[in-house]
């Protein structure tokens, strides 16, 4: 087992997607984790990853969630070119550099997280989602700076910021660096917040430690995905601290709705219509309404 | 085994044990023994230099995790004077991990805020061993807006193995607790000095350690993850914790090189706790100095600086 999977046990992270088992072709048919229902992989890809037959929210990737939320053709990606450094010549049973490269190969991406400007029904935002195939979405500089850059253009285009959080929490192989990225991550929303910007965060499976406990909990409006796992502590830590077995459902989406911690548990099928309406009536609306002047032939409004 | 003295310092307590022996020996007989005494002092100071000048970073965590070292309240006794404990979220209780009142430093008033750790089983439990719980934030929190309201510098000491990680901590938002904590201190409108005296523990110690200026004494630590926590994952057994340790470069003299601290507070020989009296004396000294130079600046220089140092830390490239 990786590290990530011992954190979260396979049973309620990993789908059949990821394992490929079965002797079936990867991304043919994809038997879901949750009702074992066989799906066709184009069917789930039309889906965005949320099985047809019972609902359940799997992982998706960053660049594809971002992909189905923001208009067609809008979309340009913000400080691609940033990548990590080992810094500390970390290495445990592996070196942090050999990590690196198996992240960048496992994933396809060069961080855990992507940053993508467009717009969204006409309207512009920045938005940015954890790539958790990449070292389990977990936060170092890499992810702090891209994240800060992203609320710092948001700032220059007078646009909402939207996040997608997936994450194992900071990244330990960048030590104090990577806890010092709550701090930068929470400076730049306090600008944002200054500017009169909203945030929007969105909670999906798993969202804990570093990254929970700093911008993803800092959302003008959280939302959640349903069935999402979320929190400071890992449920075995929590296990071993407190010597019970955790009540079922502790640390989901629902467990968190109920406790008053974020506004609402939306669908990623909903998701769109949710934030476009949301971010409309917070005053962020685009002009689906033809104005005067694109109906008008040109010389006419010069008249 | 004396338990004032750690595994890798048992070659010191066995010649303490000698020494202690010889004036035993001299006082109740008439043998002038005070040569010999002088000589096995000296071999003892010597030989605690020199354990003390290699240390390794899990040393140093047991240094800082020592039982006998100051603790917060320890540091507020000795350092400011009407010192007022202020009690409660105003929501739902009063968490006694995290202690923290008003004060004066000289003329100035101060705001003070601190992990607390207890000493014997009693208070340890009644102090769940500095681990704070979401209403331990928001008392923070309160005190520190209230810190702005009156313009007070804040001061904050960083002792805790980390957030309390329990049910209730969970139900009652210990992230939102964490993040909203951090978030307020990267804007807070007066200085803020924190000093790491032991434990720097994860997100549970940030969050009361945005800062302008970042102290920490010599045999302290500051990491992501407790060195247990990191090798249990990544070496997948708690027992590597040393390596842990080191690979994470958890010591004042580590975080110095990578500049993310601002200021080492040297301990005395063999630890803050072989004289914490003096210990007090020279963070004293070093708060001064840096409240001093910080209550210079005007607002808006400030919290330049500090979204400046926060800004800048992290390390990347740009392919």
């Amino acid at each position: 087992m990786n590290w990530f999977e011992r954190l979260f046990p396979p049973k309620i992270n990993v789908s059949s997607r990821l394992s490929g088992k079965r002797g079936v072709p990867e991304g043919v048919w994809i038997k879901c984790a949750s009702c074992q229902a066989t799906v066709y992989g184009a069917e789930l890809e039309r889906n965005i990853q949320v099985c047809p037959k019972c609902g359940f929210h799997m992982r998706i990737g960053a660049r594809d969630r971002l992909l189905a939320l923001l208009d067609d053709g809008s979309q340009e990606e913000i400080a691609a070119n940033l990548r990590p450094v080992d810094i500390l010549k970390f290495r445990d049973s592996k070196r942090y550099k050999d990590r690196i490269v198996d992240a960048e190969k496992s994933s396809g991406e060069r961080e855990a997280l992507v940053v993508l400007k467009g717009t969204l029904k006409h309207s512009t935002v920045v938005t940015s989602a954890f790539e958790f195939r990449y070292m389990g979405g977990s936060m170092g500089s890499v992810v702090g700076e891209k994240f800060a850059r992203g609320v710092d253009i948001a700032r220059e285009l007078k646009s909402p910021f939207i996040c997608f959080s997936a994450s194992g929490g900071a990244r330990m192989q960048e030590a104090l660096f990577s806890l010092m990225q709550m701090a930068k991550t929470s400076a730049a929303l306090n600008r944002l917040h200054e500017d009169g910007l909203p945030y929007v965060s969105v909670l999906t499976d798993p969202t804990m430690g570093g990254v929970s406990a700093s911008f993803a909990m800092l959302g003008d409006i959280i939302i959640a995905e349903p069935g999402a796992l979320v929190g400071f502590a890992g449920p075995r830590v929590i296990e071993q601290t407190v010597r019970q077995t955790l009540p079922d459902g502790f640390q989901r989406s629902e467990f968190l709705l109920e406790h008053g911690a974020i506004d609402m548990i939306v669908g990623r099928l909903e998701m769109r219509d949710t934030l476009a309406s949301l971010l409309g009536s917070l005053g962020f609306r685009g002009s689906l309404i033809p104005t005067l002047s694109d109906l008008l032939p040109e010389d006419a409004t010069k008249s | 085994m004396d338990p004032n003295f750690l595994e890798f310092e048992q070659p010191i307590a066995d010649l303490e044990v000698k020494i202690e022996e010889l004036k035993r020996v001299s006082t109740e007989s008439d043998l002038d023994l005070s040569v010999e005494i002088d000589r096995l002092t000296q071999k003892s100071e010597k030989l605690t230099k020199d354990i003390f000048s290699s240390l390794s970073a899990w040393q140093v965590t047991q240094l800082a995790r020592h039982p006998k070292r100051p603790y917060t309240l320890d540091y507020i006794k000795g350092v400011f004077s009407d010192f007022r404990e202020l009690h409660g979220d105003r929501m739902s209780a009063d968490d006694h991990a995290i202690v923290g009142g008003l004060a004066k430093m000289g003329n100035q008033g101060v705001v003070i805020i601190g992990h607390q750790k207890g000493r014997d089983t009693k208070e340890k439990v009644y102090r769940n061993f500095g681990m704070p719980k979401p209403e331990g934030y928001r008392k923070s929190q309160r005190l520190m807006k209230m810190a702005e309201r009156f313009r007070l510098p804040i001061i904050t000491f960083i002792d805790t193995p980390g957030a309390y990680p329990g049910v209730d901590a969970e139900e009652r938002g210990q992230s939102e607790a964490i993040a909203k904590s951090i978030y307020l201190m990267t804007g807070l409108k007066v200085p803020i000095i924190s000093i790491v005296i032991g434990e720097g523990g994860s997100g549970g110690a940030l969050a009361i350690g945005v800062c302008d200026r970042l102290l920490m004494l010599s045999y302290a630590t500051y990491s992501v993850i407790s060195p247990e926590g990191c090798a249990s994952i990544l070496w997948k057994s708690a027992d590597k914790a040393p390596e842990a340790a080191e690979a994470m470069k958890v010591t004042s003299k580590q975080l110095m090189e990578f500049e993310l601290i601002d200021r080492i507070i040297e301990e005395p020989l063999g630890g803050a706790h072989r004289d914490p009296g003096a210990t007090i004396r020279t963070t004293r000294q070093a708060i001064q100095e840096e409240l001093e130079r910080l209550l210079k600046l005007d607002e808006k220089s400030l919290l330049m600086q500090r979204e400046e140092k926060i800004g800048k830390m992290g390390r990347f490239v740009e392919a």
